[in-house]
């Protein structure tokens, strides 16, 4: 069972709403995927709306909105934003997203750390994503982030894990819980991410664009599941052999 | 902020006894072949079923270390400015039911004892006292430090625990690092060897570290008295604290020290022997489930003992130490707090590490940090 700020989770699959062919397959998809925990783009939503057509969809009662500041640009907007998405979700999670490159969408460190210690304050459980980056992540720790969410690779990329490296590292010091984020194209990259001790996963392109959704929600739920499985019972590693002599402690024997 | 007394109070100090001394060659095999190592691996590692794998362990932990330290080992001398103490405490030959000569060192003394050790070519100092806060305190380590400061890179400090603001006030008069060891983590037997004085205070003592690591102290030495209590539990305690503190305080740099309990005035015998074997399989465990932490040791380890022990895993170490104030020049005959057993000189222990292919580095830090 994952534990994030006052919520649990049995399942370790998040999810995104963005790209899907229609909200209804988004729907299906994000029920066979299992997740308990979506994220959803306060810039899409239509707050104004009596029934909005993907929060309709969403719905379900194990089902917990998780809204992304996905659009704003440096810290004031993402306060302002998770101010919005709190009045009208009605929830004080969000995702802080703060990109102001609207190439590739890397995450701008220094509002992301300002956005994180301001919302903090404000009551908010705040899960940033940001770059792998092992001291940002301290420093965010510090500031009294909920979780952590770097990423695997460029957001939408299916790319996989292309900054494990750093990800082993931030697993390693991390007190509060880490979720890769982004850049996850395939289950293999999912259970990979699992097996390296990630406390979670969030996919949505490598799910939304694929030629059957469901079926790929289902193959990530599995993945994610084998993989931290994989990881509770401890891989086994390839054994070093020592020489068969005794230069360094022979000493002892003397 | 959290404090490491929670992570502390949630082990059982039984339980994890047990849990090492269950330890089989299989837990062994996969501490040593795991690439990330945890906490349990380490309690694998320092089991009694860990003894065959000696050799095993001893070649891993020399690799990680030459990887992250190559072939250096940092020197350091222990400077003794007062053997006045208020605590009774069992093991220690400063404790004050120890009816001897008490001493502490005048500023003038101080200067005479840095000529001394600065003519030994040291640039790393540690200061130690006893524990007596009337004569011995704030105040005291205040001059002592501007005595000091011109004369060193690096000032490290072993006196009694101090609260954090008091840390802050250190800090700017140039102390880098502070030492403290916490005896024992065995609650109960920590009372029956603290009989009188502040130190008897099992928790301030504990959150200590983390006192230092929010005054933002640039290192931090733990470690225990081996010989108190069952080494192994006590030391799976001493990697849960370094665990959590690495974890806490993440821009703090830390060491381990493993004091064998030496004969010393009025002394104990120690509860609990621990062979050269085994502070082998201690060191080698330190250094395999950590590669960053620096592990020290002093001249209270035999002439053998440190020329072969160097190269598996330690990387600083004392020479030519004198552990009773006023010991270089000022006083050599007063009460010194245990004897030494390595009486060689920095000299000597220089020469003997070039043998070996090690280089002695004696300054590496610069108060313009």
């Amino acid at each position: 069972m994952l534990q994030i700020a006052d919520k649990t989770f049995q399942s370790r699959l998040f999810t995104g709403t963005g790209k899907f062919s229609s909200s209804g397959l988004m729907e299906e998809a994000l029920l066979a995927s299992g997740s308990e925990l979506v994220t959803v783009a306060l810039k899409r939503v239509d707050i104004h709306a009596e029934e909005d057509d993907i929060l309709y969809h969403l719905k379900h009662p194990h089902i917990n909105l998780l809204p992304n500041t996905s659009g704003v640009r440096n810290a004031k907007e993402a306060v302002f934003a998770a101010q919005l998405a709190r009045e009208a979700l009605e929830t004080n999670w969000v995702k802080l997203e703060i990109h102001p490159d609207p190439k590739y969408l890397l995450p701008d460190p220094i509002e992301t750390l300002k956005a994180t210690q301001e919302l903090v304050k404000l009551g908010f459980a705040v899960l940033p994503y940001l770059h792998a980056d092992p001291v940002l992540c301290k420093r965010l720790e510090e500031a009294g982030t909920a979780a952590l969410m770097p990423l695997g690779s460029p957001i939408g990329s299916n790319k996989g894990l292309k900054t494990i490296d750093f990800l082993e590292i931030i697993i390693e010091q991390s007190k509060v819980p880490v979720v890769i984020d982004a850049g996850i194209g395939s289950p293999s990259d999912a259970a990979k991410a699992m097996e390296l001790g990630a406390d979670a996963v969030l996919v949505n392109t490598a799910i939304a664009v694929s030629e059957n959704p469901v079926q790929m929600a289902k193959a990530f739920k599995l993945a994610v599941e084998a993989g931290r499985m994989a990881y509770e019972a401890k891989l086994a590693k390839p054994v070093q052999h020592a020489a068969a002599s005794s230069p360094l402690t022979s000493f002892l024997d003397e | 902020m959290s404090n490491f007394r929670e992570a502390f109070d949630s082990h059982d100090w039984e339980q994890v006894k047990e849990s090492i001394y269950a330890k089989t060659a299989a837990d062994i095999e996969s501490a040593l072949s795991s690439q990330k190592r945890t906490l349990e691996d380490f309690k694998a590692l320092i089991s009694p079923a860990a003894a065959t794998y000696l050799e095993q362990m001893a070649q891993l932990s020399q690799q990680i270390t030459r990887k992250r330290f190559g072939h250096t080992i940092q020197m350091y001398v222990p400077l003794y400015l007062s053997n006045e103490c208020q605590n009774i405490c069992t093991y220690c030959g400063f404790s004050y039911d120890n009816k001897m000569r008490r001493k502490t060192l005048t500023e003038e003394e101080i200067l005479k004892e840095v000529e001394a050790i600065k003519k030994l070519g040291y640039d790393h100092v540690l200061l130690v006292t006893g524990e007596a806060n009337n004569t011995v305190h704030i105040d005291y380590f205040k001059r002592a430090l501007e005595v000091i400061r011109p004369h060193f890179s690096h000032i490290s400090m072993e006196v009694q625990p101090l609260d954090q603001d008091e840390y802050e006030e250190l800090i700017p008069y140039g102390l880098n690092t502070v030492l403290v060891y916490q005896e024992t983590y065995h609650k109960d037997d920590y009372r029956k060897h603290h009989l009188k004085g502040k130190k008897s205070n099992f928790y301030y003592r504990l959150d200590t570290p983390d006192r230092l690591g929010k005054a933002g102290i640039h290192k931090i030495g733990l470690g225990v008295l081996i010989g108190l209590e069952d080494w192994r539990t006590d030391s799976f305690f001493t990697a849960l604290h370094l665990n959590y503190l690495e974890k806490t305080y993440w821009q703090t740099r830390y060491s381990l020290s493993f004091p064998r309990l030496r004969p010393f005035c009025g002394g104990l015998a120690p509860k609990v022997e621990m062979t050269d074997r085994e502070l082998v399989q201690l060191i080698c465990a330190y250094r395999i489930c950590n590669e960053e932490v620096e592990l020290s040791l002093s001249t209270r380890e035999s002439e053998k003992f440190r020329n072969n022990v160097i190269r598996l895993g330690v990387t600083s170490m004392s020479a030519g130490s004198k552990t009773n104030p006023g010991g270089y020049v000022v006083e050599p005959a007063s009460l010194e707090q245990f004897e030494i057993s390595d009486e060689r000189s920095p000299e000597e222990i220089a020469a003997m590490l070039k043998s070996q292919g090690y280089e002695a580095v004696w300054k590496d830090w610069d108060r313009a940090f």
